[in-house]
């Protein structure tokens, strides 16, 4: 009843382009952006922090970076944690040569060269599409896999093959308790976001959405394969980048090369499939999903005072996993996000059927 | 003759585009053999022939999808070989498609916006912020689009998902799309194809539209020979990747091996 964009009137385009043109949805952002910046800090623990939002944040920020890629551009990567890993070394080794660069620099350039690789990997999708290109992107991973483990500089020599980093700091404040880790990852999350949306809403995004939809027309009413398809690799593998250089300096701190392993790009693969392909807000359903999984399985038995080993319960989140991806990809392969949009417009209809 | 028709003939301009000898073989099969044919500005030309005929195949030769073994196409006075079909599409050329071509996860609006893609050059720093040439060229190419919308009466299905509207409706965002490139030629392909009598009424009427408002030059491949003989200006007919016939409509028809290829005498 009270969910609806009736007698809103746009008078001009620029305000039917806004991000979110209903004016309840312009409002729920609003004290949804109070709440998570003003109000979780006061009141959640350090072990949620911890264990829940921060890894939710960042993961959330790289689901929607391989999004851009699979979801939008429709070009496949298995491998996409290499991207993660080109952006945590690169942000390691700059902070340890450059130690005057501001911690902001430093992640801006490892996106930068995380792009840079992306694109790299992204020239076979030129050529070949579907499997081979699935084939050809793990090429990336076992890549970065063997570099960071064999190439000593990168690790800076150090004798286990582990890295550690000091607490950020930024233009003097030393982000270090987890409500301070998590407010300045959710600072950096919502310029993303904002950022990406941007990019699906101009030229940029059509010319990926178009790729993904029907190449070949595309081409013949003018758009660059090359162009969509390097750029979609190269912003996607910045937004990773940055995600990963924030997995190793925020959430880990300390890492080894198997940290950026296949397991964790397969992660990104299903919080895609399970949250929505080629939806921003299906990025965060995604990685708010695999993060909290786990958890739940873990407590939930406890408060029903059933007894139930981590070995089962650890099975029982693969088991889930497993039976959600081919339900996503069987009946809604637009996953959470769509799931939500469909109740968004029962919402806009209600209380009248039709 | 009535008025228009006489004020249509007086704007047919000189030949803007020619295929010369052209040639094109997939392995074995000979979709077009040593083809020559013209288009001329302004006018209406019809590309008929039975199915498998190579009128699909000549129009993605134009368009660059293919390239003929054999031939020249030139446009506006120059020659071009082996151009890719995106740079096709910026030297004015643009089509529908047979089989819908349209991107389906995006919404109409999208999908036209699309078409107006090689005319958005802003940067993706610029995009990415939103501001400044990028918000005032999204804007700029709406309004245009929204001209066009206008003009082909889809308002009401703006922002709905191309894959959901039904298949009449498909053609006309497929037409719009193209029309969004602000076309010197237009290519059809088979626009009328699966339609009722309603809606293919309506699209002839808009494509004389585009025709006359906009001067755009119309190659059309159609199988409804009333429609045909009813609005283009000349007709070249094609049988197993051969010309068999070329000229107005009255002398298409009373030419025998197109009647023969029609009625299927002799092969
Ligand atoms: N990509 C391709 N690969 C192989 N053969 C092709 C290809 N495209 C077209 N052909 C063949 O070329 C011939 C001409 O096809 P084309 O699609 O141009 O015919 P058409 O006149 O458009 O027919 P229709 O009226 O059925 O659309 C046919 O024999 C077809 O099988
Ligand atoms: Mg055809």
């Amino acid at each position: 009843m009270f969910y609806r964009e009736n007698g809103q009137f746009k008078s001009n385009y620029a305000s039917d382009q806004q991000m979110l043109p209903i004016l309840q949805d312009r409002v729920f952002m609003g004290l949804l952006l109070v709440f998570a910046f003003g109000a979780v800090p006061l009141f959640v623990s350090d072990y949620v922090f911890l264990s829940l939002l921060i890894p939710f944040l960042i993961l959330t920020l790289a689901a929607i970076g391989l999004n851009i890629l699979v979801g939008y551009c429709g070009q496949i990567s298995i491998g996409h944690a290499a991207f993660m890993s080109v952006g945590a070394y690169a942000a390691y080794n700059l902070a340890l040569r450059l130690p005057q660069l501001n911690f902001l620099v430093v992640l801006v350039l490892a996106g930068l060269i995380a792009a840079a690789v992306g694109i790299l990997f992204g020239i076979p999708s030129l050529r070949i599409k579907g499997l081979y290109l699935a084939v050809a992107t793990l090429a990336a991973q076992f890549f970065t896999d063997w570099l960071f483990a064999r190439v000593k500089w990168f690790t800076n020599y150090s004798s286990s093959g582990s890295v550690s980093t000091a607490p950020i700091e930024l233009f003097g404040w030393k982000v270090d308790s987890p409500a301070e880790k998590y407010l300045f990852l959710l600072g950096v999350l919502v310029v993303f976001t904002v950022v990406a949306k941007n990019l699906v809403r101009g030229h940029i995004g059509r010319a990926w959405m178009s790729m993904r939809d029907m190449d070949v027309a595309a081409e013949v009413i003018g758009i660059r394969p090359v162009y969509a398809k390097l750029t979609a690799f190269a912003v996607s593998s910045f937004y990773v980048g940055v995600a990963g250089a924030l997995w190793g300096f925020v959430y880990l701190g300390a890492w080894e090369p198997l940290a950026f392993n296949l397991s964790l790009s397969l992660n990104l693969l299903f919080m895609i499939i399970i949250g929505g392909m080629g939806s921003l807000l299906g990025s965060y359903f995604g990685a708010a999903f695999i993060v909290a999984l786990p958890i739940l399985l873990d407590q939930v038995p406890n408060w029903l005072g059933v007894e139930m080993s981590t070995a089962l319960a650890s099975h029982l989140a693969s088991m889930i996993f497993g039976s959600l991806i081919v339900f996503f990809l069987i009946v809604e392969p637009h996953g959470l996000a769509r799931l939500w949009a469909i109740g968004k417009e029962k919402l806009r209809l209600w209380p009248f059927p039709h | 003759m009535n008025e228009k028709a006489i004020e249509h003939a007086h704007r047919i301009g000189g030949v803007v585009l020619a295929l010369e000898g052209v040639s094109l073989a997939f392995g074995g099969v000979k979709a077009l053999s040593d083809v020559s044919f013209d288009v001329r500005e302004h006018e209406v030309r019809a590309i008929i022939g039975p199915n498998g005929a190579g009128k699909s195949s000549m129009l993605n030769v134009i368009n660059g999808v293919y390239h003929p073994q054999q031939g020249t196409i030139r446009y506006l006075g120059r020659e071009y070989h082996d151009m890719d079909p995106h740079e096709v599409a910026m030297s004015g050329i643009s089509r529908t498609f047979q089989n819908l071509a349209l991107f389906k996860g995006m919404s109409v609006l999208d999908n036209i916006m699309s078409g107006r893609n090689l005319k958005m050059h802003s940067n993706i720093l610029l995009q990415a912020l939103r501001i400044g040439p990028a918000l005032r060229e999204e804007i700029e190419h709406r309004e245009v689009v929204e001209g066009i919308i206008d003009f082909l009466e889809i308002q009401a299905y703006r922002k709905t998902q191309v894959g959901r509207l039904p298949y009449g409706l498909q053609k006309r965002v497929d037409l719009a799309r193209a029309l969004a490139m602000e076309p010197r030629i237009l290519l059809l392909d088979e626009p009328m194809a699966g339609m009722n009598m309603e809606e293919k009424q309506d699209m002839c009427r808009f494509i004389l539209d585009v025709n006359d408002e906009f001067g755009t030059t119309i190659v059309l491949i159609e199988h409804d020979m009333s429609v045909v003989m009813d609005i283009s200006d000349r007709v070249l007919v094609l049988d197993y990747g051969k010309k068999i016939g070329d000229g107005t409509p009255d002398e298409v028809r009373a030419n025998q091996a197109v009647i023969e290829a029609y009625l299927g005498v002799s092969h």
